[in-house]
């Protein structure tokens, strides 16, 4: 079992779907949206939230730091 | 245990990351997965974390990078293209209690700016050099820049980049080395590759660039140089995703990460 439990929170209106955040994510919990924002992007979410263990990867690698990032020792 | 909920997760008291306070609310005007966002965004930690908020002054380039003025909320001068080390030379002069850094590309600082770079990297100012290299001009529409690798297509080498003809007569060139090229100068105190296209990358090229900034904040003479290789996906016509593959394929054999010189010291590999 997982140590940490984590969560991001993505600005929704300011991603702009490029998926570098989805490469960088080691357990797969970052996905595209089906659907888009006020610019026409696919945004990204937290597909499978019970995977994040909060290592802000996808954090550290967004170009446009639209994700926050939570953790939580368990 | 496994009741935890994400209400629970997403509490201020468990905020582990978020965006520097030192970038405005401005929205990035550069591409989906542009390197430019990420190292805008490190070089506004390393200030924050560093608190020198009010000491730095930046110099923005001419190129994708000519608003960065708007996206910092520390002081900033636009410079003529290829200018900022000129500029940032008598910014120092003048304050030499600031920090004061150039954030460049590759068309500004190893095209029409070769002549400042070298010559402040010669004469050893007490800057901090950010050079980001994608091997193409983005702004104007992936032209063949001098850091363009040999046999890449561009707008301007539709067949790829072919440095001499069969019989040795000069055509379009070799890529530029211009961080080797300064890392030979006597001036140059940190000169450092790095890149931006995953977590542990992003990681080292801060504490680089947080490096070069306390070898300016501590008064040691010398340039600090950092080149940071960087994608340009619209221009190299890719997703961001593949142009971070591609970059890691076709760009690192050329540009190898890692340190070239430190301490006024040649790093040989």
């Amino acid at each position: 079992m997982a140590k940490f439990r984590g969560a991001i929170v993505v600005d929704t209106d300011r991603c702009k779907g490029c998926g570098v955040c989805i490469t960088a994510c080691p357990l797969g919990v970052i996905e595209l949206a089906k659907e888009v924002n006020s610019k026409g992007y696919n945004y990204s979410f937290m597909a499978n939230p019970e995977k994040c263990i909060g290592c802000a990867s996808c954090a550290v690698t967004c170009p446009d730091g639209v994700i926050k990032v939570y953790k939580k020792a368990l | 245990m496994s009741e935890i909920t994400l209400q629970d997760i997403i509490q201020p008291e468990n905020l582990v990351y978020e965006k520097s306070k030192l970038l405005t609310d401005k929205r990035f005007h550069y591409c989906p997965g542009c390197g430019h966002g990420t190292v805008h965004r490190i070089i506004a930690e390393v200030i924050e974390e560093l608190g020198i908020d009010e000491e730095t002054i930046g110099i923005a380039p001419v190129g994708c990078a000519v608003m960065a003025y708007d996206y910092f909320d520390v002081d900033f001068q636009e410079a003529a293209h290829g200018r900022a080390p000129a500029l940032a030379t008598g910014i120092k002069r003048v304050w030499p209690n600031k920090v004061v850094f150039t954030y460049q590309g590759d068309g500004d600082l190893a095209a029409i700016g070769t002549a400042e770079t070298i010559h402040a990297c010669n004469r050893g100012e007490n800057i901090t050099m950010i050079f980001v290299n994608n091997g193409i001009y983005g702004m104007t529409g992936g032209q063949m820049a001098p850091t363009t690798l040999e046999g890449m297509k561009t707008a301007t080498t539709p067949y790829g980049r072919k440095p001499q003809w069969e019989d040795g007569t000069p055509n379009n060139g070799f890529p530029l080395q211009i961080t080797k090229l300064v890392a030979q100068l006597p001036g140059t105190r940190f000169v450092t590759r790095q890149a931006v296209y995953d977590a542990a990358k992003v990681r080292n090229c801060k504490k680089a660039i947080k490096k070069a900034f306390q070898n300016q904040m501590e008064n040691k003479n010398g340039v600090n140089f950092v080149e940071i290789v960087s994608n340009c996906n619209s221009n190299w016509k890719m997703s961001a995703v593949d142009a971070n593959k591609w970059l890691q394929e076709n760009m690192l054999p050329v540009y190898p990460l890692g340190d070239i010189k430190d301490n006024f010291e040649l790093i040989n590999k």
